[in-house]
């Protein structure tokens, strides 16, 4: 029992009650603050797996970038009344149906991870290398340089067409 | 550890380049054109593509294959950037006029056109599943602004939107296609997939089938093939007419495009499954486009079904995986280019002040008030149909053969058949434009402008001069297709 363990059951404990808490709440806001906390527990959880860039990638993308977005719209439909619209439940049996296929389908992951013995042994070797940043940063920058380029573009793109989009019809 | 830094060919991406910065430069350029004089920023853009079109020329037998194997140019990958430069100069010659008149003239508009265009260009040059995916999400998003262009117009907004949702599902469709593929190939690249489904025997391997299944219907939202075709005909409605006209043409293209090469030259070994899929596609496609067409009276949404049934000529061509039908996919697209886009033009002609010009009622005298522009349109519809003396009619041969030679003679029977019908709904327009009452004298004559008019003669010579002289252009398809001999 070492300590990157215990904090890791600590982190997982954590983010599981956030997970709930941010399903239970009544007030998007709310519910919205926990599922940020619970997207900070999850870095934190990368963190001591030794995955530090999916880590800032989590905090900046997630707990960063998606929550504003999803706090604006909260912000935007806001009035009084509509924060506390009670979440429906009329989907449940479908959401269970999901929830028990997507519990099954890691569990069958979890299970063959212990079956073979060596899975990710390529990522090992390649870790002890050097650190998970570096072996991501080589491939993008040797093999998957190309569509690195173009993925500029994209978004190169896809800023124009959204500024293009909202501006205008502000000046209208 | 030190990492050696790849030297990529970086002559082989010249045209994408160009391209790249083209678009670059127009979004700078914009910013020191007054409001109302962007008109210049269009004719930059019409010159730059043009001096594009010309530099791809170049690499006509120039064969390279660069990025660690994901970036091919060969014959097949420079003969279909023609396809998109020559859309693209077209569109922004149809465009010059009719954004001003929509009083939407903005100079992001050919640059977004530029960045839609560069996409394309990847997505043709890919030879690995994730260079596609990239070059179609940087297609896709320019065009999604573009179909929304009209932004204050209720009509492009949802036109945009439903655009955007459908496409935007489908590519997460077409992204779980290439995980499963990895899934079980362990590799994104084409060549690669290709000899590992030959080494452990996999043609028969149902995940693999399922990935075949995904990847279809992820190119096939922008082929717009059945079952994936219900969002073309509003998103052609609403879209502004001018990229209604490249839409219809171009990103059909660069799909097109892909699908050939992940079918023939990725999963080449799995042609009997998909050969079985993409025949019951191709029969549905074709049969919905022409039944559907004939019941409308907007002629947007009229060539919206038939542009869809094209794509199931068209898939005659894969179908039939032999050089035949590939080169005749190839020199469709032209002749689809030249027809469509004339048509469209036509279209963009009869928008006056006051007036949108998208009914069949607005097609009644045309031949009066304007005879030229009826007559060219006559010689798109004969093409659309697949009459001589047309390209249309060469295209469509060239595929019907391949399609015989190829043992599939139902589904020409099925193509026949359904031009009959093409023929009913084309022949509406030809029969409002000649024999309908010419409107009162009160509603100014269409008039198009000097670009306009340009654009719809140069489209209309090419029409007719290669129905007339096909042999060139089909002889530069049949060896664009040379690529795809080993896997044939």
């Amino acid at each position: 029992m070492n300590w990157a363990n215990l904090f890791f059951d600590l982190f997982a404990v954590i983010v599981v009650i956030l997970s709930v808490i941010t399903i239970t709440r009544r007030n998007a806001v709310h519910s919205a603050i926990a599922l940020m906390m619970a997207f900070v527990g999850l870095a934190a959880i990368y963190v001591i797996l030794g995955a530090e860039l999916l880590a800032a990638i989590q905090v900046l993308v997630y707990a960063g970038g998606v929550m504003a977005l999803m706090l604006f719209v909260i912000m935007s439909v806001k009035s009084d009344e509509q924060n506390q619209v009670k979440q429906t439940h009329a989907q449940t049996l479908i959401a269970a149906f999901v929830g028990v296929l997507f519990v099954v389908e890691i569990g069958v992951t979890v299970w063959m991870g212990f079956l073979y013995k060596n899975t990710g042994a390529l990522a090992k070797s390649q870790l002890a290398a050097m650190g998970n940043t570096e072996a991501l940063g080589t491939v993008l920058f040797t093999k998957f340089l190309f569509p690195f380029e173009v993925a500029s573009v994209l978004l190169l793109a896809a800023m124009v067409g959204a500024i293009v989009l909202a501006k205008y019809k502000l000046e209208r | 550890m030190t990492t050696v830094l790849p030297v990529p060919n970086l002559a082989a991406i010249g045209p994408e380049i160009l391209v790249t910065v083209l678009a670059c430069g127009l979004l700078l350029v914009d910013l020191f054109i007054p409001k109302d004089r962007k008109r210049a920023v269009g004719i930059l853009a019409l010159a730059g593509t043009v001096v594009t079109a010309l530099f791809t020329m170049r690499y006509w037998n120039y064969s390279a294959t660069t990025f660690s194997g994901m970036f091919v140019v060969d014959n097949f990958a420079v003969i279909f950037k023609e396809v998109f430069l020559f859309a693209t100069a077209i569109t922004i010659l149809i465009s010059l006029r009719y954004l001003e008149i929509e009083k939407v003239s903005l100079g992001e508009y050919y640059a977004l056109m530029l960045f839609c265009t560069l996409g394309m260009m990847v997505m043709v040059s890919a030879a690995d599943l994730v260079v596609i995916y990239i070059g179609l999400e940087t297609m896709a998003l320019s065009v999604y602004v573009l179909s929304g262009f009209m932004r204050f117009n209720v009509k492009s907004s949802e036109a945009a939107l439903k655009y955007f949702l459908v496409g935007v599902f489908i590519s997460g469709i077409l992204l779980y296609g290439i995980a499963l593929t990895y899934g079980v190939v362990g590799s994104t690249n084409l060549n690669a997939i290709a000899e590992t489904i030959k080494l452990k025997g996999l043609k028969d391997n149902p995940v693999l089938m399922i990935a075949m299944f995904l990847l279809a219907a992820g190119f096939g939202l922008e082929i717009a093939m059945a079952p994936f075709h219900f969002w073309a005909p509003d998103v052609y409605e609403g879209s502004p007419t001018p990229v209604t006209a490249f839409i219809s043409v171009a990103p059909k293209a660069a799909a097109f495009a892909a699908l050939i090469r992940v079918f023939v030259v990725g999963i080449g070994l799995m042609a009997p499954h998909w050969q079985v899929l993409l025949w019951v596609i191709a029969a549905l496609t074709m049969t919905i486009g022409n039944v559907t067409a004939a019941l409308q009276s907007n002629v947007k949404r009229m060539l919206a079904y038939s542009s869809i049934a094209h794509a199931g000529y068209m898939l005659l061509g894969i179908l039939a995986a032999n050089t035949t039908g590939l080169a005749g996919v190839a020199f469709y697209f032209f002749a689809y280019a030249f027809m469509n886009m004339g048509a469209f033009g036509v279209i963009i002609l009869l928008r006056r002040e006051g007036i949108v010009g998208d009914e069949v009622d607005d097609f009644k005298g045309l031949a009066h008030t304007n005879p030229m522009a009826a007559l060219l349109m006559v010689v798109f519809l004969l093409s659309l149909t697949g009459i001589p003396p047309t390209a249309g009619f060469i295209g469509k041969f060239l595929l019907f053969s391949a399609a015989i030679k190829a043992g599939f003679y139902w589904l020409v029977v099925i193509a026949v058949l359904n031009s009959v019908v093409s023929l009913f709904y084309y022949f509406r327009i030809a029969q409002a434009m000649y024999m309908g009452e010419a409107p009162d004298s009160s509603i100014p004559r269409p008039q198009g402008a000097p670009s306009l008019t340009v654009a719809i003669a140069i489209v209309g010579i090419l029409t007719l001069f290669f129905g007339i002289y096909p042999h060139h252009l089909v002889e530069l398809a049949k060896a664009s297709v040379t690529t795809f001999i080993p896997f044939l």
